[in-house]
């Protein structure tokens, strides 16, 4: 089976599921990296490194900025190509590549299976595995195009190490520059997270507010005191996350309460993640949290009401007060892990 | 201005769904207009107070999904209109963006199309990039910010990486995330006014087009595995003695 591993990264920021997915590619045969954008000799080099048998570069100013309409119009002009053409074209899943993958599928007449946990032969048929329903129920599912499109979901399949001693000459690919939008500008947000990359994700609820022995400055009204608050709560478990080089999430109740952005959020509306270690401070446990979250290897919740839902979820739980506990699992972790 | 704003019919987001007998079923939760749409009616509702126009809900959906347009309307749309035929039981998501693209002409096209960022029920988002590239039109993904002038939008674009400002002639097709601005709630006259809202049904026949034939297909359905792990809990004397346990738990599960 010939597979295309399509390279997202973004600002020369290269998206670890991709290599992941070169990974899955090679469990099925020969692997061709694909790697669009301007001055991307670096991502093509990576891509060898990494074990891609082959690599198609489309370099040119005109694909500088990731933009659907012409990133689509390359991969599928390049896909369609006899030589070339692929069994199989697999997407680490991102914000961009959901796009990309959408459009080309028009142009192949082909489906893609997004977001998916496993990918199986029978016979000569692909199976995917995906989340639908928002995790709640799971779906085998299957495409009769050719190529088959599929973007994995980070943290499901191995990633191969990386062999510097790995070279090869990329082959140049032709660029279709048909852009109909322009990327005017961008502004790097300070609440950027990568939950989904995340191996440690320590998070806050709505308890993060809770903490009653807090004085808020003077002249806050009550909403503003409770935000305050939940600065404060947050900070103890960015220490926390930061000690043990994790991500922060949240729960919908937090983001909603104003308390932290959304990008931060885990569950059905927001990031489903499967991190290593999760640990839980000040949530309840509704569904909705709990279907971004339960496929994490270890979870951990600290609450102060014995009967939150959380806990059925969890390996090890903690009755008692977060604003406690989390600073003393700090410092213990500190301790422990020499820092 | 005018604007078409996609939508869908799922279960509530609260409902229990779960895979029985090979189907997906949710009890008797109720179906509901999906929760992402509504930043699309929205934020389409938004632009129409902006710069005037009008704005036509769409949806592909059964009988009962009358009632997510319904929702639509109460918000403020100005007309609904309901796409049903038994030919797209089985529809894709690049079949859903043909049928969209059909019915887009039909109604004569549009000024700016948006949709929400996915839908809970399939959730795979793919659906706005396709219509958009069966129209031929630009896609401005995941707005969080909405502006026209001059013939032209300029969204805020929200990724994981930050924000992006990106701009394309109109007519353009969007998705917005929840940042466009929570939805807002049907009014009493709306409600009225929707109650009695006539909302035609077009069939496959009436865009002029054949069912497009499935590429994607489930061969499948499955619960998630239950997991059997039994909560430990850890106590002590002192938040300190607890985490000295617990650092100790989790150390020893190799999981950092």
């Amino acid at each position: 089976m010939k597979t295309f591993v399509y390279i997202d990264h973004f600002k020369g920021e290269i998206q670890p599921a991709s290599w992941e997915a070169i990974g899955l590619g090679k469990t099925l045969g020969s692997v061709s990296a694909v790697v669009f954008g301007s001055g991307v000799d670096a991502i093509a080099k990576a891509a060898f490194e990494h074990g891609a048998d082959e690599v198609f570069v489309a370099d040119d100013p005109a694909l500088e900025d990731f933009r659907a309409e012409p990133y689509a119009s390359t991969l599928s002009a390049l896909a369609s190509r006899s030589a070339q053409s692929p069994d199989l074209i697999l997407f680490p899943i991102t914000a961009r590549t959901r796009e990309l993958a959408a459009m080309s599928a028009v142009d192949l007449s082909t489906g893609v299976l997004t977001d998916i946990s496993a990918l199986e032969m029978n016979g000569d048929q692909l199976i995917a595995t995906r989340p639908i329903y928002e995790g709640k129920v799971l779906e085998k599912t299957v495409c009769s195009g050719k190529p088959v499109m599929a973007s994995i979901r980070p943290r499901f399949f191995p990633k191969p190490e990386p062999d510097a001693s790995k070279s090869g000459t990329a082959t140049k690919v032709e660029v279709k520059a048909d852009a109909l939008t322009t990327v005017e500008g961008y502004s790097a947000s300070e609440s950027a997270v990568n939950l989904g990359d995340a191996g440690v994700i320590v998070s806050g609820g709505r308890g993060v507010s809770n903490n009653p022995s807090l004085q808020p400055p003077a002249g806050m009204d009550e909403r503003q005191a409770e935000i305050w608050r939940a600065h404060q709560g947050f900070a103890l478990i960015t220490e926390l996350a930061n000690v043990l080089g994790g991500a922060v999430g949240a729960s919908r109740a937090a983001v909603d309460g104003g308390y932290i952005p959304y990008s931060h959020q885990v569950g059905q509306t927001g990031k489903v993640v499967t991190p290593d270690l999760y640990i839980a401070c000040g949530i309840s446990g509704a569904i909705q949290h709990l279907v971004g979250m339960r496929n994490a290897k270890l979870i951990v919740a600290i609450n102060k009401d014995a009967d939150a839902p959380i806990f059925k979820q969890a390996r090890y739980g903690v009755v008692g007060d977060l604003f406690q506990i989390v600073p003393a699992l700090t410092e213990a972790f500190k301790k422990k892990l020499g820092k | 201005m005018k604007i078409i704003a996609c939508i869908k019919q799922v279960p509530d987001s609260e409902a229990k769904v779960k895979a029985e007998d090979g189907k997906v079923t949710w009890g008797d939760a109720p179906l509901v207009i999906n929760p992402f749409d509504e930043y699309a009616v929205e934020g389409a509702l938004q632009q129409k107070e902006a710069q005037g126009g009008t704005v036509t809900a769409l949806c592909i959906g059964p009988e009962s999904a009358r009632d997510a347009l319904k929702h639509a309307l109460a918000m403020g749309a100005d007309e609904a209109i309901l796409i049903t035929d038994a030919a797209l039981a089985e529809l894709d998501t690049v079949g859903a963006a043909r049928v969209l693209a059909a019915a887009i002409n039909k109604i004569g096209g549009a000024d700016m199309i948006v949709f929400g960022r996915q839908t809970l029920d399939n959730g795979s988002g793919l659906t706005t990039a396709q219509t958009a590239r069966v129209l031929g039109w630009p896609m401005l993904g995941l707005a969080g910010q909405i502006k026209v002038q001059d013939g032209s939008v300029t969204v805020d674009r929200v990724i994981e990486e930050g924000r992006q400002t990106v701009s394309a002639k109109l007519p353009a097709v969007v998705s917005v995330v929840q940042s466009i601005g929570e939805p807002r709630y049907p009014s009493f006259m709306g409600i009225r006014k929707a109650s009695k809202a006539n909302i035609p049904v077009w069939s496959l026949g009436d865009l002029g087009i054949e069912a497009p034939a499935a590429v994607v297909a489930r061969t499948e359905l499955m619960n998630p595995p239950v997991k059997d792990t039994v909560v430990e809990m850890i106590t002590g004397e002192t938040p300190e003695a607890i985490a000295e346990t617990l650092v100790e738990k989790i150390l020893a599960e190799k999981v950092l």
